[in-house]
């Protein structure tokens, strides 16, 4: 079993090495999560710290003191756009983490259970799905305060119909396999099946999944944040894009304030994204080709054949 | 017969559904705090007297809804006689007759305003939706194919980016590239205060000003069903009856047409089913950028504005329009898959 | 003296590898030759995974991307098939030659009625523009096996699986090919729908004179209704010869083991005989005869040279240096010797 184990991982890392997505993923987000903690001593000013304001400082352009120009209120771009890491990616991966724990939760319990329990759990599910999410996530921000952990707590509360659903599928083709079968054979409690066979052979799928999870909280978050409902004195990156917009950053041509804090989102996304696909490809391996692939000539007579 | 059967249940769930979201719907702006109507009548410069004309006038002197205030079972007795006379079911009723309410702001019905809003998102989209679709199937079956070769690659590349993007950022970028060098319009609907000597100059100015928020859209959303149709097709083509048709002496352009695409589409049916959510929130990002007067701006402005019957009027419309479209797409899956006769998930 | 007729498909010396990563060469079939000539059913056996598949596919050309036909001639009626460019493959396709494939359950396009797709069949080559004439062409083909033509509306889900195989056959018939290949038709189907089956391709020959070729690993379907057997192991001739000769002269070991494996019904109280051991894998084949390394009588020279195909006799081939033996010391009375065990 040690040996199965051990080739199994070695294999997993050779799969790793072949698919560059999940690679060029994990490292745009190691890049990202660094920056994020080492935010102190990398950015060149304190965020919060306005200069001197005079005219000058507002929606300066990119100069040497400020590579990144300055926002609406003189702030440094550069300094705020390293800090706003840290809001982004807290709030996708605590949001992430309810929404997996509630979906994750729930999927395995309807797919382990089946009957009534299934039919009601699911039922709710398709109800959830089809009620648009930002909607609602702005209909329930703007009536509660609106403060970083409400955020989190409705995007976390919003976002777990994709999982519930994968889960409760491979939690069903799961429950059918032999060694289930013999667990209960043998009476093991269903509590302890669920922990010790369904949930290791359901994680590596749910795993893939929380990266996209992740990708769809931060992306939330910011939006939440551009529209205006996000505690306004965390500068995420959403947050810095509504200050550019609405206060009259276009009409001032202040590119830097926009370009900067889009592209911060853009990276951790796309390294969220390009993971998250790469981890299903690699657990899901699709066949290298189809009936229909473009390839070489089928036939190939390498020595001299006349022909009849 | 079982298919009457499969559309009627899918019917009573998207009632249900819809039954859910007035629950929801009302119970939210009732329970939580920050209603100002609530608040104001709470608001101590006021005499008890004006408070109780303002509760009369809001309807708050009435119940919630039939012994809610008394939970507890054992006080039964203090229900009302006339259960449908509660905050609640004045609600539903006002729901039933078309009435959404009274603008906090402009004093206007907001059935009124979001009556023409309703018709300008569906414009946005409709156009938006129909490109995106179109060009997500073929460049998805294109990639597919010719898997494993530089077009699958950079198909699949962009659709990541694509997909990656925030819509409203992407609406910035758009907005700024297509003001500064194109000259394009960038806000609204039509240029206010124009005076248009014919249709077509109408249309044309129209044009104009959807240009970059469909581009916007269009890219987005496209992302995603370039995306699904790859992976779709993929599995489709390494079906056995793919080998049959090639059997059969078809070229490859025939069986794409007529194998692949058709039972590729069954699947795009349910996603695009599913993508509506993203599609309304995509729709609130980008009429927020560009200013076009849709249900995404009234939820928008609604918001900065605290104007909460606008903003419960609109999410109620949004989540109509969704399960609607949602049960559309279910019968129209219902009528290209002949299966569905034999799998009924009731 | 009679002139000697040409056969309908004539395979010479074909050979096939597979390309794996890395450019590496897998020999799937090897230096492979049979005729068929009209009205004749050919049966080709062997285990699974011993590249009769990958032959068959050949003849279509139909391998997968990887597959290579690296040598050989498919002769259809004097013309080398293998000289063709696709387009003109596309015309020989179910037009000259008909494949059913192994497991019919899958090989029906699940979204279309079955109707539909034999006419497609049919439009494809042979075209009926009248509406009307076309679906009697279908409904007349679904008859010919034994389906109602009513059924022609209805999709593959709404079919049996021996009712599914029928219809692939009716499919396969559309264009009233010269060549029908049958991959294993009986595999995966009860024993009752078997018979069906086989009664039809059986039938389909004496009237129709189709000539068929019948790909299977059960040995009993071969007695029932082939003309002669080609039998195949890993990816090479083991013997070629008339299925009387098979049942009652078998030369090469690996054919005797298979006829002594099969079960005789008038002995029940005999042991199930098996053959031990595995076919060769792809990647790893024996340098010698394939077969050596399972084989009871496999002497030195087995296991370093492999064997040529052998004429024994009229049309009866084994690739065996024990036949070759034979034949150079050869037994006066031409009969081979019981290699009894």
């Amino acid at each position: 079993m040690d040996d199965h184990a051990a080739s199994d991982f070695r294999s997993f890392f050779h799969n790793l090495g072949h698919n560059w997505m999940a690679l060029a993923g994990a490292l745009m987000l190691i890049i990202a999560i660094l920056v994020a903690v080492f935010a102190p001593w990398i950015a060149p000013y304190s965020p919060k710290a306005t200069l001197k304001i005079s005219i000058e400082d507002i929606y300066a352009a990119p100069n040497s003191a400020h590579w990144f120009g300055t926002d609406d209120a003189g702030r440094d771009v550069l300094s705020n756009f390293i800090f706003g890491a840290r809001i982004s990616l807290i709030v996708g991966f605590f949001a992430s983490f309810i929404s997996v724990f509630i979906g994750g939760s729930i999927g395995i319990i309807a797919g382990f259970y089946g009957g009534r329990v299934e039919n009601l759990l699911m039922r709710f599910t398709d109800i959830m799905l089809v009620i648009p999410d930002l909607p609602l996530a702005v209909v329930l921000v703007a009536l509660t305060k609106p403060s970083l952990l409400n955020i989190i707590f409705v995007i976390g509360i919003l976002g777990w119909t994709g999982t519930a659903r994968l889960v409760r599928s491979q939690t069903l083709s799961v429950k059918e396999r032999k060694f289930v079968l013999r667990a209960r054979a043998i009476g093991s409690s269903n509590l302890h099946i669920i922990r010790q066979h369904i949930f290791p052979l359901v994680l590596p799928l749910m795993v893939a999944n929380t990266v996209l999870v992740i990708s769809l909280a931060i992306l939330e978050e910011s939006t939440l944040s551009f529209l205006g409902l996000a505690d306004p004195t965390n500068l995420s990156w959403g947050q810095m894009l509504n200050f550019a917009f609405t206060r009259g950053g276009l009409s001032a041509g202040a590119w830097w304030a926009l370009v900067a804090p889009g592209l911060g989102i853009v990276w951790v996304v796309l390294g969220c994204t390009l993971l998250g696909h790469g981890l299903e490809q690699i657990l899901n391996p699709r066949l290298e080709w189809h009936h229909l692939s473009v390839g070489q000539k089928m036939v190939e007579r390498k020595s001299g054949q006349m022909p009849s | 017969m079982k298919r009457l059967l499969y559309l009627l249940n899918r019917v009573k769930w998207a009632l249900i559904s819809i039954v859910f979201v007035i629950v929801l719907n009302f119970f939210l702006f009732r329970v939580l705090p920050g209603d100002p109507a609530r608040a104001g009548v709470r608001d101590p410069r006021l005499t008890a007297q004006a408070q109780q004309a303002l509760r009369q006038r809001f309807g708050l002197d009435k119940p919630v809804i039939n012994c809610f205030e008394s939970l507890n079972p054992l006080k039964l007795g203090g229900c009302l006689e006339n259960p449908l006379d509660t905050q609640f079911f004045i609600y539903v009723g006002n729901l039933l007759r078309g009435e959404l309410g009274t603008s906090y702001q402009s004093g206007r019905p907001v059935a009124e305003m979001l009556g023409q809003a309703l018709l300008n998102t569906v414009l946005l989209i409709g156009i938006a939706q129909i490109i995106s679709i179109f060009l997500g199937i073929v460049l998805g079956l294109v990639a597919a194919w010719k898997s494993r070769t530089i077009i699958d690659f950079s198909v699949l590349v962009a659709s990541l980016v694509a997909w990656s993007l925030p819509t409203f950022w992407l609406g910035i970028m758009l907005l700024f590239s297509g003001s500064y060098w194109l000259n394009l319009p960038v806000m609204g609907k039509m240029t206010a205060g124009a005076d248009f000597n014919n249709n077509l100059e109408m249309f044309l100015d129209l044009g104009r000003h959807l240009l970059l928020p469909t581009l916007t859209f269009t890219i987005v959303v496209m992302g995603e069903y370039m995306l699904v149709m790859r992976s779709t097709v993929l599995e489709v083509l390494s079906e056995d009856y793919i080998l049959t048709a090639k059997a059969k002496g078809l070229n490859t352009f025939q069986i794409l047409k007529d194998h692949a695409l058709r039972n590729a589409l069954l699947p795009m049916v349910t996603i695009i089913a599913l993508n509506l959510g993203f599609t309304v929130a995509g729709a609130i990002q980008i009429e927020t950028v560009f200013s076009w007067p849709g249900l995404g701006l009234a939820i928008f402005n609604s918001v900065g504005r605290r104007d909460y019957p606008v903003l419960q009027g609109a999410f109620l419309l949004i989540a109509f329009s969704v399960i609607t479209a949602n049960l559309i797409a279910d019968l129209l899956y219902s009528y290209l898959d002949p299966r569905i006769q034999a799998e009924d998930n009731g | 003296m009679s002139t000697r007729v040409s056969p309908l498909l004539e395979v010479c010396n074909i050979s096939i590898d597979y390309i794996g990563p890395n450019n590496t060469c897998l020999k799937a079939v090897e230096d492979i030759s049979f005729t068929l000539n009209e009205g004749e059913m050919m049966g080709l056996v062997g285990e699974s995974g011993c590249g009769k598949t990958t032959l068959m596919l050949s003849l279509l050309r139909l391998l997968p991307v990887a597959g290579r036909i690296v040598s050989g001639q498919i002769n259809f009626r004097d013309h080398d098939l293998l000289n063709l460019n696709e387009h003109e493959m596309n015309q020989v396709r179910w037009r000259d030659i008909a494949m059913i494939f192994q497991g019919a359950m899958n090989a029906l396009n699940p979204v279309v009625s079955i109707g539909d797709q034999i006419a497609e069949a049919i439009q494809c080559h042979t075209p009926i523009n009248d509406r009307g004439r076309r679906h009697a062409a279908v409904d007349e083909l679904l008859e010919l096996v034994g389906i109602s033509g009513e059924r022609a509306e209805q999709y593959p889900f709404q079919f049996s699986g021996g009712m599914r195989q029928r219809a692939m056959i009716a499919m396969a018939l559309a264009c009233h090919p010269h060549v029908l290949i049958a991959d294993e038709p009986t595999t995966a189907l009860d024993v009752m729908i078997q018979a069906q089956i086989l009664e039809l391709l059986d039938s389909l020959r004496r009237k129709l004179g189709q000539a068929i070729i019948l790909v299977t690993h059960d040995l009993g379907v071969i007695a029932e209704v082939c003309d002669r057997v080609l039998v195949m192991y890993g990816g090479v001739m083991a013997e070629y010869a008339s299925v009387d000769t098979i049942y009652n002269n078998p030369a090469h070991p690996y054919t005797q083991d298979l006829i002594k494996a099969f079960p005789d019904l008038s002995n029940p109280g005999d042991k199930l005989a098996s053959i031990p051991g595995y076919p060769p894998r792809l990647d790893q084949l024996p340098p010698g005869c394939r077969f050596a390394p399972r084989c009871r009588h496999a002497f030195q020279r087995c296991h370093q040279e492999q064997p040529r195909l052998y004429l024994l006799e009229k049309n009866h081939q084994a690739s065996c240096f024990l036949v070759e033996n034979e034949r150079i010391f050869g037994n006066s009375n031409g009969k081979l010797p019981d290699l009894g065990v």
